[in-house]
Order: structure tokens, then sequence, then C-alpha cells
């Protein structure tokens, strides 16, 4: 059950009414807009499926992985990310106007898209209902420290914090500072540290005494 | 246009609240929405910030109370039936009774799949130099036109920093309303938060928004 409709539905046979509603009503445009000769169904199947299955936060992860491991790339990534990016043959291509930006120890970064819902598709996947909903968009520029104690992230009070509001198409990928601890780590095994949060800037990597061995 | 889409800074909404192992989707319905607004999209149907300005135009009580993927049915809907794409007649009897336009660039099929991977670009040649560089300090304007708009209400009137340019781009101001590309510069504009929050705010926090040329003025 999607708790971005729990939040405004208390009666829950109303909830059930209303979804199945919405579902006609989609169902109802599909079958117009394909009876009018503008979509292939066939086409809408292998687009859900493309983000179901094919781009999804572990190409951000290996961008990450890449840039902890070698200074070269992690120096392309930071002048121009989408260039970077699409030098990497492991990694699914991506379109103009990527930006990533370096957590350090004087700053962590935080993306958000105050006005809609601007997010990295490429690189992270579809985002999370948080990302876009009222919460998160009208906090995160205002109060980003309450933001992050709600996903049990404390940072150091002295650290400055950089929010960065996606207003245009312009899109943010965080780099996260490498745990320690993962000298000699291979790239792959780098990635599994890499959490899409950490690459909007509401978590850190995972430790890598968190990691499965 | 200042509506409530416009979040910013906005008090009241309560914690975030994350959802562990979240489901690319949470219904079907919702995979077929985001890919019938991306085919409409790659196809010339509708815009990005037509579709973001349908969006911003539902009902406040409407936007609040709709789910993130209702509210872009709700607009697509809405849009193709102002551009005469779709009939009201049609939505209730659930079926094409009419001959409608057809899509800029024709029927979206599976060759067309392809292209939606990547994002298409936003950059255009510029039509003079950039007014401001890096290190300039700028003022937000206060703007409030009824029509679409990418300066957040948060920060009109404040006086930010020129951090970065990044290049010329569509300006969604214009193209949300059909009025073409109109490309504009784009900057990267640093605010303190003290500025925009005042003396109470964390002294630690620096936002930045990516605003346009015609939405800034030099100091």
């Amino acid at each position: 059950m999607a708790h971005d409709h729990d939040h405004h539905h208390h009666d829950h046979d109303h909830d059930h009414s209303e979804l199945s509603e919405t579902q006609l009503r989609v169902r109802a445009l599909e079958t117009i807009l394909t009876e009018k000769g503008y979509v292939d169904p066939k086409a809408l199947d292998a687009i859900v499926e493309m983000y179901e299955t094919k781009i999804g936060p572990r190409n951000g992860a290996a961008v990450i992985a890449k840039a902890w491991t070698d200074p070269a790339f992690k120096k392309a990534l930071l002048d121009d990310a989408t260039k970077a990016v699409n030098t990497l043959g492991h990694v699914a291509r991506v379109g103009d106007h990527l930006i990533a930006v370096e957590n350090t120890p004087q700053r962590h970064n935080m993306v958000v898209c105050t006005l809609c819902s601007c997010y990295p598709w490429e690189v992270l996947g579809l985002p999370p209902v948080w990302y876009k909903a009222a919460p998160y968009r009208s906090r995160a520029v205002k109060d980003p420290r309450g933001v992050l104690a709600d996903f049990g992230v404390t940072l150091p009070k002295d650290i400055e914090i950089r929010v960065w509001d996606s207003t245009a198409e312009t899109r943010f990928l965080v780099l996260p500072m490498r745990p320690a601890g993962t000298d000699g780590w291979s790239e792959d095994k780098l990635a599994e540290l890499v959490t899409r949060d950490s690459m909007i800037g509401t978590g850190l990597p995972k430790n890598p005494t968190e990691l499965k061995s | 246009m200042n509506g409530v889409h416009d979040m910013g800074g906005m008090d009241g909404f309560g914690k975030v609240e994350p959802e562990a192992n979240e489901p690319t989707f949470h219904h079907e319905w919702e995979g077929r929405v985001m890919a019938m607004v991306r085919a409409m999209g790659a196809n010339g149907g509708v815009n990005i910030d037509s579709q973001r300005f349908a969006r911003e135009s539902l009902p406040p009580e409407v936007y609040l109370a709709s789910s993130y993927y209702q509210k872009w049915f709700l607009a697509i809907e809405n849009q193709l039936v102002e551009r005469h794409m779709i009939g009201a007649d049609e939505i209730a009897a659930g079926h094409s009774l009419h001959q409608s336009p057809p899509l800029q660039r024709g029927p979206f099929t599976l060759n067309d799949v392809k292209r939606c991977e990547v994002r298409g670009s936003f950059g255009r040649e510029p039509q003079g130099p950039a007014a401001f560089k890096p290190g300039d300090k700028v003022r937000a304007k206060n703007i409030n036109p009824v029509t679409h708009t990418r300066l957040p209400r948060y920060v009109r009137g404040h006086v930010g920093v020129v951090e970065r340019i990044n290049g010329c781009h569509v300006f969604p101001d214009s193209n949300a309303h059909g009025k073409g590309d109109n490309p504009q510069w784009l900057y990267t504009v640093v605010f303190d938060a003290r500025d925009l929050w005042g003396d109470d705010a964390d002294p630690t926090l620096k936002v930045s928004i990516d605003a346009f040329e015609p939405y800034l003025e030099k100091l």
C-alpha cells in the first residue's frame, strides 16, 4: 500500500474505491490514445520495463565507485559530469546538464526540487515517493539538518550544508566521501557501499562493516 | 504562478517518511501514466514545461491530496483536452470517437523507446553575451507572474552570488506557454540561509537555485 495515499485517506474502503477509479480512468486514457494511434501499448510496456529493470541507482553507484578509485575520472566528473559518465562503457549514457557535487569534511551537499520533482533519472532511476512529497520539498531548503534527522543522519555542527534546489534542467548527483577502511577495494565492491540516498545527500554511504561478506 | 507547488520553506507538512525497499511503482497504473506522459512528450504532444504548468494549475486541494502519479494523470488528461487531442466525450466513453490532430513526431512506437533512455538537451545557442559572471552579486527579482515560472518564491527579493554559468537553456516561462525556446543564460546562484530565513536560520546553510537571466538583476 502506498503510504502517499495513506496520508490523505483515513477510510480504507474509500481509498480502495478511489484507487480503482483512477485505475479505470488511466486505462480509459490509454485506450483512447492507442485507438487514435498516438501510442503503441507495447512501447509503453517497454518504458515501464526500462525503469523497473534497467535504469536505477546502480548506475549512479558505478559512477561514484569509479570516482573513488580513479582521481583523473573524479576530476573529469566534477568538471563535466555528463561528459565523464559518457566515457564509461559499463554505465548507460546520460544526457546533458548533469552536475556532480562533492562532499568533503567541510561541506555536505543535498539535492531537492522544491517546485516539482526534478531528479537525475538516468543515474538514480525514478525518484522515491518521499523525494516528491511535500515534507521533503518544503523543509530541505530551510531545515536540512532536521530532514537529515528524519533519515537518522547527524552531521558535525560546523560542517557547511549546501542545498541544491533543482529549479532548471540541470541535474545534480552528490559524490559522497569514500568510507574509511576500504583501501584496495575493487570498484564493484565499493559500489555496494553507495546507497541511493547518499547520492541525493539525505544519507551516507554504508560502512564496510554493514556489507555482508 | 504562486501555487501550492512552490513549497520551499513552508511549514507544517510533517516528517519525511522514507519507505524501506520502495518498489518502482506502487500500482500498475502508475507505470502506465509515467509511460504515457513520456511518450506524448517525446513525440511532441506536450512538453516538459507545459506539463509542469498543468500540474501546478490543478486546484490546490487536489494538488495536495493527490499522489504524485495521480497529479501526472490529471494534468496530462487536462492538457490533452485543452489541446483538442482528446475530448471530454471520449474520456466519458473510454474510447476514441473522432479524428484528432497528429503528433508532431508521429505515433510513439517501440522504435522511439531507446530515445527516452537519455534526456534531450535543453542547451541552445546564446542570443547574446551572459550578463553575469561567477562572483557577481545579484538580486532575485520580485516577480509574481500568474503563468509558469521556475523562480521559487522563497528567493524573490533576496541577494545571492552567482557561482557558475550553466550555459544557455530553453526558458521554461516561454516554453510552457507555446512561446518557443526563447533561450536564456542559466546561472547557479547561492544564497546564505540567514538572508532567506532570518537570523534564526542555520548559520552553516547555503541554498542555491538555478536561475535564468531574466530572473536576476545586478546590484
